[in-house]
């Protein structure tokens, strides 16, 4: 199994969701982050005093999937994130070793 | 504050009219200590929200009491040396009759006593935007009781007292720009010299946590100063309160639009809380001189008062001052510049017949005008500087640095001010028999919910 995480722009959410959801992906965990990449931060206004706010709102996105489903779904994310424009952020994956569906004990693949 | 209207040879009635008017007007002014308190809630960190709220709340309680038991008497008492007033009957409200008019005028004492109180009330609340963050809550509840004693209780005399020295030289001060908002702001200034700045000043980025709130806070001062300033003329049998009302609108409108002018040009934006910033601007100035200037006159008020204190709250930066939520850059700038301003727009035809510079009156209103700003300004300046330092030398006005930065929320009243947090709270029996897998139900796992319900993980 993989772990897939996109640390994308907070209102391509549904788009992602929407796509993840036709390609058959059962579940995922969606947390509000905040991160800034090369895109960096931007800068507010109080009363004539500026600030640099470094760290811009993010989702983060996690889904497991199979390994074989791997590569096909980080471009189903990618293609629902991307607006092409700086800040769209990122997508990765890692190996998981197990995971157990906690209601009925049911462990690996079949716990997706 | 009017002289007393004399009707020819009469002694005033009381007036229905009048009474159940300032009855309502107390009731708003009452109303601008909270909105005062969310207006600066919004703008600290999420961490000091409540302290900040509570700075401005237990003036509620506190000053009402000290009111009662001596505070009306030594401002509306009978004149001594034109300094203070004391008057035995006002002592615990006590000797005052039911329908004892306040004197020259159609309402009762007890009237006048509770709508002065609300005065008394946010006058040290507006002090505690200064001290933002960082001030123990028992140091600050003493630092309110013993300023409305020896500041404000005595200047409240000075400027509307019969036999206070200002009141007597012919200071214009409609409804409060020396005694309370030039009051606050100097005050704000000398303890801000003695307590030291915020941990982080100018280096952490110390972004108001909730533009909404300070908007609310806003709207509910801007609302309540109807009260405040159209009440300050005691009735409405001469149509001066309803100019004062009109004008506080004006100035206000006005300055909201010069202090958002001048943030778009300077730094691109028209913000929200520039808006507020310019409101609030606007209402200060306007307290002073709305009874004494014309309606296009409260728009040059207003303006220049929007424009002055948008420049004046980036002075904290540049001396190193930590006037946390702008006190002295909105309320002692708004007030001084409201007080002077009287002397170059009263119309003559207002409250008074004192005319200023643009009405062919000369310099005179303004020199008189200065008089009081300067004596209210230095003597508050001094006098609060001390306090905070005495008290500073004795409980300690600061808390530790670790419960500073940490949050003061927790540590001074034990409570925080939102909780968002979703997790935890879940003690519903579980359903053990259904779970068919290798997950083996222990005596422990059942443990946590047989606690009682009480601590919380946010």
């Amino acid at each position: 199994m993989k772990l897939i995480t996109a640390v994308v722009k907070p209102h391509r959410l549904d788009e992602i969701k929407d796509a993840l959801q036709a390609f058959g992906v059962q579940g995922l965990t969606v947390t509000e982050a905040s991160g800034y990449g090369r895109q960096r931060g931007h800068t507010e206004v109080y009363r004539g005093a500026e600030y640099t706010v470094d760290l811009v709102p993010k989702i983060r996105i996690e889904v497991l999937v199979e390994d074989e489903d791997a590569e096909q779904l980080i471009e189903v994310v990618v293609k629902a994130a991307r607006t092409g424009k700086i800040g769209d952020g990122k997508v990765w994956s890692v190996p998981v070793d197990t995971a157990v569906r906690v209601r009925t004990g049911e462990r690996g693949p079949d716990a997706l | 504050m009017p002289p007393g209207i004399t009707l020819a040879a009469d002694t005033p009635q009381m007036s229905a009219a009048n009474t159940g008017f300032m009855l309502i007007c107390s009731a708003l002014v009452m109303l601008m200590t909270p909105g005062l308190a969310f207006f600066y809630g919004g703008m600290v960190r999420v961490k000091s929200t409540l302290n900040m709220l509570m700075m401005s709340f237990i003036s509620l309680g506190i000053v009402t009491i000290l009111w009662v038991l001596y505070g009306f008497s030594v401002a509306f008492g009978t004149d001594h040396g034109s300094l203070f007033g004391w008057e035995s009957d006002y002592v615990g409200l006590g000797g005052i009759g039911l329908n004892q008019l306040w004197d020259g005028y159609t309402i009762p004492v007890y009237v006048f006593a509770v709508f002065q109180l609300m005065f008394a009330i946010i006058t040290p609340a507006l002090i505690s935007g200064a001290l933002a963050d960082r001030v123990k809550f028992t140091a600050w509840a003493l630092f309110v009781a013993l300023w409305a004693t020896i500041v404000y209780f005595p200047v409240a005399h000075w400027v509307w007292g019969t036999g206070g020295w200002a009141f007597e030289l012919g200071v214009i001060d409609f409804a409060g720009g020396t005694a309370v908002h030039i009051n606050a702001g100097a005050a704000a200034l000398g303890v801000i010299l003695v307590i030291g700045k915020r941990v982080g000043f100018k280096k952490d980025p110390m972004r108001p946590h909730s533009l909404p709130l300070v908007m609310l806070g806003a709207g509910l001062l801007w609302f309540g100063w109807f009260g405040f300033n159209a009440g300050s003329w005691l009735g409405n049998d001469d149509g001066v309160g309803a100019l004062m009302f009109l004008n506080t609108q004006i100035a206000t409108a006005a300055a909201m639009l010069a202090w958002l002018a001048y943030e778009k040009i300077r730094h691109g934006a028209f913000t929200t809380l520039g808006a507020a910033s310019g409101a609030v601007a606007g209402l200060v100035a306007i307290t002073p001189s709305g009874g004494s200037c014309s309606p296009l006159g409260a728009i040059a008020i207003g303006a220049v008062a929007g424009l002055l204190c948008a420049l004046a709250v980036g002075l904290k930066f540049k001396f190193g001052y930590d006037d946390s939520l702008d006190v002295v850059g909105v309320h002692l700038v708004g007030g001084v510049v409201g007080s002077l301003l009287v002397g170059l727009f009263a119309t003559g035809g207002g409250q008074s017949k004192a005319q200023g510079l643009f009405y062919g009156g000369g310099l005179e209103q303004l020199g008189k005008q200065a008089a009081g700003v300067g004596a209210v300004f230095g003597y508050s300046l001094v006098a609060s500087a001390v306090l905070a330092f005495l008290i500073d030398k004795t409980i300690g006005m600061r808390v530790d640095e670790d419960e500073e930065v940490g949050g003061i929320d927790q540590v001074q009243h034990a409570e925080t001010a939102y909780d968002f947090s979703g997790a935890g709270g879940g003690t519903a029996p579980r359903t053990a028999t259904a779970v068919p897998g290798p997950v083996q139900e222990t005596a422990q796992s059942a443990a946590p919910s047989a606690q009682k319900n009480k601590k919380v993980d946010a």
